[in-house]
């Protein structure tokens, strides 16, 4: 863990410039924070990144709040605070200027456009986001049958996804995966 | 990250449904420390995503919202980048109270979820490798991947209904360029993002 004034300000840089390109939003994010955080800086490994973002889907709260899991991971309490504040700040200032003007645009074509575009590029970021937990996760079958069957109780149920976290969790401890 | 309920193809649903709001009692304007309370509660309560817990809150609790308000605004947190409910309670706090109205907002809502993240942190630094741990967060992780596919798949499905065309490219080329040759998420999207908005804006006259 390293709370020293470079890695706060590498972090605060690098999730405030994601808050703006968070297309649709915070899972977009995920393909982005995995290469900066895991590839670049190396803070983490592959593993522990999927992990930490697997707890933070499973706790109560928002789903965004991962990054202060992993900002917390990697630079103390500071980095939580920094990472959940970058992540959170811009954004929010963004879409109260905004929120200001674009009301008034609710039926303009342009604006329909901006969102109807926005919508395969949110698809494809979060298939990026689902490829790259899932490589992280999934070293044996053990692990692609937990996805699997997450995956079809998610899609084809609209039960509550934490009770398949409760099962996997359980096949994790009985030492399935 | 990604629930079903807080992506951008919610938003047309989101839009259908606004007409069919009933009108509500505009309830007196909330203070400083009601807002805070409120969005705690929100916080701690919200089990598997935020956004069903803040929607019963404003619209059917306190009435702050009407339900034709509350699907406006977040059609418009959808359209924006970063964390979705985040941008609403921002915009919601200042609406309510300016500035200081939105800061207690994002407090209560973030706050209370720092404060476990940050516990679960530091039970993770010290007993993530144990045995036992380890397999229960190998678990853990192989879920949240079907998940993320499954949430994936379901915003995919008005795609797969369309024929083939640019917006499948565009679909495709995010794919690729972010999750499998890992590009830079900024680099790739300024080349993406108007080059499908561009492709929209075409489509919009087909009609």
């Amino acid at each position: 863990m390293r709370n020293d004034a470079d890695t706060l300000t590498a972090l605060f840089l690098q999730f405030a410039i994601l808050s703006f390109f968070a297309v649709g939003g915070g899972g977009s994010a995920v393909p982005e924070m995995h290469r900066q955080t895991v590839e670049i800086a190396q803070w983490l490994t592959d593993r522990q990144f999927s992990e930490l973002f697997a707890i933070a889907q499973a706790a109560p709260g928002p789903n965004i709040m991962f990054v202060a899991l992993l900002g917390h991971f990697i630079a103390g309490v500071p980095g939580a605070v920094v990472a959940t504040v970058a992540m959170c700040g811009p954004s929010c200032v963004l879409a109260y200027a905004v929120s200001q003007v674009v009301e008034r645009f609710r039926a303009a074509r342009w604006r329909i456009a901006i969102q109807a575009g926005l919508v395969p590029v949110t698809i494809g970021l979060l298939t990026a986001s689902a490829l790259i937990i899932a490589r992280a996760a999934d070293h044996d079958w053990g692990g692609f049958a937990i996805t699997a069957g997450t995956f079809a109780f998610v899609y084809w149920t609209s039960l509550s996804p934490l009770l398949a976290f409760a099962v996997a969790a359980l096949l994790g401890l009985s030492g399935f995966a | 990250m990604s629930k079903p309920n807080s992506t951008p193809s919610a938003v047309s649903a989101a839009e259908r449904d606004a007409s069919a709001a009933g009108p509500a009692a505009a309830a007196p304007r909330p203070s400083i420390t009601d807002l805070f309370l409120a969005f705690a509660g929100v916080s701690l309560s919200g089990f598997g995503g935020v956004l069903a817990w803040a929607r019963r809150m404003l619209v059917e609790n306190k009435r702050w919202m009407t339900a034709r308000e509350f699907n406006n605004l977040l059609a418009l947190c959808q359209f924006l980048p970063g964390p979705n409910i985040v941008n609403l309670c921002a915009v919601f706090g200042v609406r309510m109270r300016g500035i200081p109205g939105a800061l207690a907002c994002l407090l209560g809502l973030l706050g209370p979820s720092v404060v476990l993240m940050i516990a679960a942190g530091v039970l993770y630094r010290r007993f993530g490798t144990l045995p036992e741990l380890h397999g229960v967060l190998s678990g853990l992780a192989a879920a949240a991947a079907g998940m993320i596919i499954a949430t994936a798949l379901k915003m995919a499905e008005p795609l797969i209904r369309f024929r083939l065309g640019p917006q499948h490219a565009v679909a495709l080329a995010t794919f690729l360029t972010v999750g499998v040759l890992r590009l830079s998420l900024p680099l790739v999207l300024l080349v993406v993002v108007p080059v499908s908005i561009g492709f929209a804006w075409l489509r919009s006259y087909e009609k």
